[in-house]
């Protein structure tokens, strides 16, 4: 019971025909996409006239806002490379925020994001014991946690922070990190960044917005996308616990404890869904825990990692192209919105083009189809509506899954359930 | 028959005293007396509306578990509920405030159009699940925020939007579109659409147990390979009741809407969906069990209201909740491997008692 069924192409009497050789390595795609990406928004920026598009404020709201998703993305990552399906991320994420304001309001920002992502971790050990132990259905314990994550920061937030704040809502506000910036090269992006000159201009922006006011936070999550992807991918330990995620009886019969990874793999998950509860709350401000301040970013984050394919340079793509539709929404006015359509439009014919390519007829066709549509949309409208710039995620999640879900490759036995000992 | 029973009732029971036990540490370890909360919240239901906001609240969540069973029998988890009855009290509230007919036509116009907006927005995970192959619970969480944003933007005065009072509302439903209720004076108003719940789970029970269609959704979700060779299709029964559950999603939010709000308002109730689904799992799918979870879940939401008179967060209502949902499904598969190995014991004996004379004759 994965999360994209792949129906397999081929039955066993037919022999499959071996995989197309992947041509490039997975950082040149990464690069090639940010790019892409870059180019498409610089272009809608010169020709639409929005530097809002493409400017320091926008950089610095997608990175603040797209960290909580990159983090919750990671712990998708673990739990699901261990096969474990992880709905609860939302729930581990509250458990964080409640944790990282408690933590912080008494010993400051780094003992914010510890303790919220021991409260996390907690979160991430109930799942294991529900899931892993008592065979529970992942996605039923984790509808559970999500509830009673939210119960119980409810609770101590009634209990511990009403005496601080006179609100049981919110908590005091806590101390933040302190930032630092790279001030000279800032200082020359910033005037190129007001030359206004075509693309050079925009990535100065972005590049600026990357390069001031930084929180260690920034850091933080960068070394923990390196480091899940180094531990997961270059390690024994992690080959292990993908293969605890690939096939669990397999990896039995090898001698590996599959309770143990699992256990480890949904732990370190909810640890990392704490952790971006911690980056929530000390990326807003004031930085306060407040009731529904995750706002299904949990599950945004998930998203970010089916993006992403199930690897953490995909899933750090995903978040940062969320984080911007999020992040926009705050710096942008209506009419650099609906300029996003412009983007929308250029991406769609690139598209086609890439199709063209390709020989895929069909699917060019069907690009062309929606470019048109999106530009009879952008000339007759005049500013997108506000209500649907926040579920942008959402729509480009069923888009990508409708489009290319027999491309996506997830773990092979995720979601399926694994007793020690019972395999056939 | 009675070992049914006990089996069948064992495993909520123990979930919902271990739930208690777990609260009841939970409130000691804070400083405060697990008999006064309970005893607070009992008496609760004396107090002015309680009661008939229980019965109410019980309707609701009843319709919910209901949506969420038809999935769970298919072994379809349809985490949408939550945005199909969004959608579907939103398109009935904007429809039915919108045309004129006699009283009880009008109602059934309401909820047809609530019941298929609430499938209409089922039917994307459906189409993605049966062509695509992508699971129902990722698009229909997609579904979910989408419904949210929709709602929003519908509800903006520029588009269906009133300003009532300090409250943006759709076009309030005329008095023929309004389901009366059972007045009680001052104890309150019981829904006339309590009886849609009550309605709904009898034929739920119904087409579950007593036709082929009911036939054919268990065998599909028991073993799919066996429904496949008895000429089940699945791709067809995986629509089907993807469809079915969403439009009974739909109707989750009618007999708020046209019982008491007669229009959707900004602050319509949400979180209907999620507690339907540990409310079905609570109830094991079945009528009778989903209407006693049904009445537990609106007992905690509705009288927890008395636990701030005695200093006790109220959210430990909530702590609950999440606690029997966990707990019901653990205890369920504890019932089970203990019912497993007492039959592996049962046949181990029986075999055993049968080899043993035959072994003495031979000798």
């Amino acid at each position: 019971m994965s999360m994209v069924d792949v129906q397999p192409a081929a039955s066993g009497m037919t022999m499959t025909p071996p995989p197309s050789q992947r041509k490039l390595p997975g950082w040149a795609v990464f690069i090639l996409g940010t790019v892409a990406v870059v180019g498409v928004l610089a272009m809608t920026s010169y020709l639409t006239g929005q530097p809002a598009l493409t400017s320091t404020l926008t950089m610095q709201n997608t990175v603040t806002l797209g960290l909580p998703i990159l983090l919750c993305g990671l712990g998708g990552i673990w739990a699901e490379r261990s096969g474990m399906i992880n709905i609860g991320l939302e729930g581990m994420m509250i458990l964080g925020t409640w944790g990282a304001a408690f933590g912080g309001y008494h010993w400051g920002p780094w003992m914010a994001v510890v303790t919220g992502m021991v409260f996390g971790a907690l979160g991430g050990l109930v799942h294991a014991v529900a899931t892993v132990t008592f065979g529970v259905n992942h996605i039923v314990s984790g509808v559970a946690i999500n509830l009673l994550g939210a119960g119980v920061t409810k609770y101590l937030s009634t209990l511990i922070f009403q005496p601080l704040s006179d609100n049981p809502r919110d908590s005091p506000p806590i101390q933040q990190f302190d930032t630092f910036s790279a001030t000279g090269f800032a200082d020359w992006l910033g005037e190129l960044e007001r030359a206004q000159r075509v693309i050079i201009s925009d990535v100065a922006g972005l590049l600026r917005g990357l390069v001031t006011r930084v929180s260690p936070m920034l850091i933080i999550a960068i070394l923990l996308v390196i480091a899940t992807y180094f531990v997961l991918w270059h390690t024994r330990f992690g080959l292990r616990l993908r293969s605890c995620g690939e096939n669990p009886v397999a990896a039995e019969s090898l001698g590996v404890n599959v309770y143990f990874h699992k256990y480890v793999a949904v732990i370190a998950s909810g640890a990392l869904a704490g952790i971006a509860g911690a980056a929530l709350v000390l990326g807003s401000s004031p930085s306060i825990y407040q009731e529904g301040q995750t706002a299904n970013r949990g599950f945004i984050g998930l998203a970010a990692m089916i993006f992403g394919n199930w690897r953490p340079g995909g899933t750090l793509a995903g978040a940062g192209l969320f984080g911007y539709a999020d992040g926009l929404r705050l710096s942008a006015t209506p009419e650099a919105v609906h300029a996003l359509l412009y983007s929308a439009v250029i991406a769609a014919g690139l598209l086609v083009i890439w199709q063209l390519a390709n020989r895929k007829w069909i699917t060019a066709m069907l690009a062309a189809i929606g470019a048109v549509g999106v530009y009879v949309l952008y000339f007759f409208t005049d500013e997108l509506p506000q209500e649907f710039l926040p579920y942008t995620p959402h729509i480009i999640t069923l888009v990508v899954l409708a489009l290319a879900a027999q491309r996506l490759r997830p773990p092979a036995a995720d979601g399926v359930p694994y007793r020690r000992g019972e395999g056939d | 028959m009675n070992a049914r029973l006990r089996s069948s009732l064992l495993a909520p029971v123990l979930a919902v005293v271990f739930a208690a036990v777990l609260c009841a540490i939970v409130l000691i370890v804070s400083g405060a007396n697990p008999g006064t909360a309970l005893g607070a919240m009992i008496g609760q239901v004396r107090e002015g509306q309680v009661a008939v906001d229980i019965v109410n609240s019980t309707a609701i969540y009843m319709l919910a578990a209901l949506a969420a069973a038809i999935g769970f029998h298919m072994n379809l988890l349809n985490i949408g509920i939550e945005g199909q009855y969004r959608v579907g009290a939103l398109v009935a509230a904007i429809v039915g405030g919108a045309i004129v007919l006699p009283p009880v036509l009008h109602w059934l116009v309401i909820l047809i159009v609530a019941a298929i907006a609430g499938a209409a927005w089922a039917t994307l995970p459906a189409i993605l699940k049966v062509t695509r192959g992508v699971h129902e619970v990722i698009s229909t969480i997609m579904m979910n925020a989408i419904a949210f944003g929709l709602a929003a933007f519908l509800i903006r005065r520029d588009q269906f939007g009133i300003l009532v009072g300090n409250n943006v509302t759709t076009e309030p439903i005329p008095s023929s579109g309004q389901v009366p209720g059972i007045d009680l004076g001052s104890k309150g108003t019981i829904f006339g659409l309590v009886f849609l719940a009550v309605i709904a789970a009898a034929v739920y029970g119904m087409v579950m147990n007593r036709t082929r269609f009911g036939f054919e959704l268990k065998a599909s979700g028991l073993s799919p390979t066996a429904a496949a060779a008895g000429g089940v299709n699945a791709k067809k029964m995986i629509v089907v009741s993807l469809l079915v559950s969403g439009a009974v999603a739909g109707l989750v939010g009618m007999p708020e809407i046209l019982g008491r709000d007669h229009a959707y308002t900004l602050n319509f109730a949400s979180g209907y969906g999620f507690a339907g689904i540990g409310i079905a799992l609570l109830g094991r799918n079945h009528p009778v069990g989903i209407a006693f979870g049904s009445l537990l879940w609106a007992f905690l939401e509705k009288a927890k209201g008395a636990l701030d008179n005695v200093g006790v967060p109220k959210e430990i209502a909530t702590i609950m909740q999440g606690a029997i949902v966990l707990s019901v499904v653990v205890a369920y598969e504890i019932v089970k491997r203990m019912e497993l190995a007492a039959e592996q014991r049962r046949v181990g004996q029986a075999t055993g008692t049968a080899i043993a004379p035959a072994e003495e004759a031979a000798k």
